[in-house]
């Protein structure tokens, strides 16, 4: 799939059914996610298993994100208070336009040309690499897997390892190509070394640092980033400006409260039994990192999933991407066909909602409900039920003559009536004769169904509706089937 | 609070405030109380693990274990060796230019090394030292991770961050077993610049691999002291 060129922009992408069978088609794409995939969720399986009180911790988890929402005003402003008596600046922005617009000109107001990012989802989001490029701002990606994307010219897959799609042959030809080390070999720790060297040199140069946040902590004014390689160290610490852009979602009310997210996250998202680093740190400590620290605290339509009853809960992710792991649906498709920079269970509920259903209608179809993203989420988020609800609502926009609710409605009314179900099944058999045909062991099957109905039949063939209903059978024993 | 208006590349951020702050009360039905958020913020369950169930021999065992995971390298000494100790393992590694912060006490210092004090080193200056020796805040024996705070024998942030080694001496008195015991501990100094760091850096971004040493210290020694 030619996926890599484009930015995933829910507003332009194709809908899902679309780019899934272009990227099923990608038998390489497909056996990198699986694999990868595979491995993550073994080692999750294993490091949460070692935990007696994991259920506890999820409950917990799923208490705090719950009352953090339900008190958002409050705990946005105790953060914004906070930090900024410890020297922080706080920036608010309605959408990513705006967040876009205030990062370009903090960047240019720090005087410097160039960024180092830590890998940040919600700038990805909002596409902001694009925006400062655009400005004449060059960037940075600084996370090694951001890096492979960057160099690559391609798109994120996974919200966790974006870069999980590509395997070491394909890293080592990006590696070779846009870094000119021809000679370069293809074992991991020839790549990671490579990313060291190329990075090095940024790191200790450049002097405004752009990130995101994992959490926003109301009582201290503090922020929390938790990483792997050392690179979110370095861009946290040492250049002289500091931009971290945050959806307003990102916050927790105490820094008690992180005894519970760190617990939770790493083992969801890296099956670690905590990241190799965590940083925290509160506005501006004289002679310790940069100089000068701002928040962008960003809606972007965070407030219309708040104002959604069942959907709400969607805002509690703490963007582990253990749901991406465990779902049939990712590990076959990968990332990329959803459209969205947020694939997976979590971005079949996240993107049609903060697309307001105006876009990404088909994501919420793309999941068989089986329910392992809910058994996985570190904060228990209901995932099918949002999906439902949000079917439902893609329903219902669709208006009452859209097909699917006129056929819903039909079939209600049909079920409701013993009369009108029989008959409908005495005009199914005959309305399906045309359609059967017989296999070897003169079994009826249908192997294809006209218009809406043709869906069922794409991928597999129905049983033809047998010549006896178990009512008829039981009426004709007689005697109330004595 | 009075916010000054300030405008951040044509974007007024005070409207936004305004309106973000006005679309969240109008969804959750109303503005958020203090005292209620606080009341209901304490009546959140926390049935999960708040304290040791472990002896203090099994926690320490536990911290080394997770620490040879990471491929950290782990010794045991008494404070009167120290120095000793300090000296056998730069000498193993082979480190003679070594870093340290303000702070660090100076009897932890061996002899024949070339020891220089952070006196506000430029990244670069850091770049050019091969190792840093710090202490720490504390440990967490279920996770293996190791913590410093900014404060005099640990130094700032970018001290134990830049050199490609680094040495960190932990107090076994300051090793506890669960993640809420260190939250406890961190609670005073909370808004203290905090690393954790469990091993070395590392990646797995390339087909789920862990590659050891990215761009953190790749090689991590620990000396616990009894």
């Amino acid at each position: 799939m030619n996926s890599a060129s484009s930015v995933l922009d829910p507003k332009t992408s194709p809908t899902f059914p679309i780019a899934a069978r272009a990227t099923l088609g990608d038998t390489q794409l497909r056996k990198n996610v699986r694999h990868a995939t595979e491995v993550i969720q073994n080692k999750r399986a294993r490091v949460v298993g070692e935990m007696p009180d994991w259920q506890q911790l999820r409950e917990s988890g799923r208490q705090i994100r719950q009352h953090t929402m339900a008190n958002l005003d409050y705990y946005l402003e105790e953060f914004e208070r906070n930090c900024t008596r410890a020297g922080g600046k706080v920036h608010w922005a309605r959408d990513g336009e705006e967040a876009k617009q205030i990062v370009t000109s903090l960047v240019k107001a720090s005087g410097s040309s160039e960024v180092i990012k830590v890998k940040s989802m919600t700038t990805e989001e909002i596409h902001l690499n694009l925006t400062l490029e655009a400005a004449g701002i060059r960037t940075y990606e600084t996370d090694l897997a951001e890096l492979i994307i960057q160099l690559g010219h391609d798109q994120p897959s996974h919200i966790v390892v974006p870069a999980l799609h590509k395997n070491r042959q394909q890293i080592r030809e990006i590696f070779q190509r846009e870094m000119n080390l021809p000679e370069l070999g293809e074992k991991p720790q020839d790549l990671a070394d490579a990313a060291r060297k190329f990075l090095r040199e940024k790191f200790l140069r450049v002097r405004t640092a752009v990130s995101g946040a994992n959490f926003l902590i109301a009582e201290t004014g503090g922020v929390c980033i938790v990483e792997s390689e050392g690179n979110g160290r370095m861009c946290l610490t040492l250049p002289e400006t500091l931009i971290t852009i945050a959806g307003i979602d990102k916050v927790l009310p105490r820094y008690e409260d992180l005894e519970v997210m760190l617990q939770l996250l790493p083992r969801s998202a890296t099956g670690e039994r905590m990241n190799p680093y965590n940083s925290i740190w509160t506005g501006v400590h004289a002679g310790d990192g940069p100089r000068s620290f701002h928040v962008v605290l960003m809606d972007n339509a965070r407030t219309e999933v708040l104002a959604d009853k069942e959907g709400r809960q969607t805002l509690n992710c703490i963007r582990c991407g253990a749901c991406q792991n465990a779902c049939p649906v990712y590990r076959q498709t990968g990332g990329h066909a959803y459209g969205s920079v947020y694939a997976g269970p979590i971005g079949a509920i996240l993107t049609p909602q903060l697309q307001q259903l105006h876009h990404a209608q088909t994501l919420p179809y793309a999941s068989s409900l089986c329910g392992a993203c809910y058994e996985v989420c570190p904060v228990k988020i209901n995932i099918p039920e949002v999906l439902i609800h949000l079917r439902n609502k893609v329903v219902k926009q669709k208006g009452i003559l859209n097909p699917e609710a006129l056929a819903m409605k039909t079939a209600g009314a049909i079920f409701r009536s013993e009369r009108r179900f029989r008959a409908a099944q005495r005009l199914g058999r005959f309305a399906e004769t045309p359609l059967v045909r017989r296999d070897g062991n003169g079994e009826g099957w249908i192997g294809w169904l006209p218009g809406l109905l043709g869906g069922w039949t794409q991928v597999r063939d129905l049983k033809e509706m047998p010549r006896e209903t178990f009512r008829d059978w039981w009426e004709k024993r007689g005697g109330g089937g004595k | 609070m009075a916010v000054a208006s300030e405008v951040s590349g044509g974007v007024d951020s005070s409207t936004a405030r305004t309106e973000v702050l006005r679309r969240i009360r109008a969804a959750n039905g109303g503005a958020a109380d203090g005292e209620r958020a606080a009341r209901q913020w304490s009546e959140i369950e926390r049935d999960y693990r708040r304290t040791a169930d472990l002896s203090r021999e099994q926690i320490l065992y536990l911290l080394e274990d997770r620490l040879h995971d990471y491929d950290a390298h782990v010794v045991r000494t008494r404070e009167s060796e120290i120095a000793a100790t300090v000296a056998r393992m730069l000498t193993e590694r082979g480190m003679r230019k070594i870093m340290i912060p303000q702070g660090l006490d100076p009897a932890w210092l061996p002899e024949g090394f070339d020891f220089a004090a952070d006196q506000g080193a430029s990244s670069i200056e850091l770049d050019g030292f091969e190792g840093v020796m710090t202490a720490s805040t504390c440990a967490i024996a279920v996770t293996g991770s190791v913590l410093l705070q900014n404060v005099p024998g640990q130094g700032r942030r970018a001290v134990s961050l830049i050199p490609d080694y680094h040495l960190c001496l932990v107090r076994v008195e300051d090793v506890v077993e669960t993640v809420p015991e260190a939250f406890e501990r961190l609670r005073p100094t909370a808004e203290l610049p905090t690393t954790f760091f469990a091993g070395p850096s590392a990646t797995a971004d390339i087909e789920m691999t862990r590659i050891k040493g990215v761009h953190g210290p790749r090689f991590l020694d620990i000396i616990l002291i009894e």
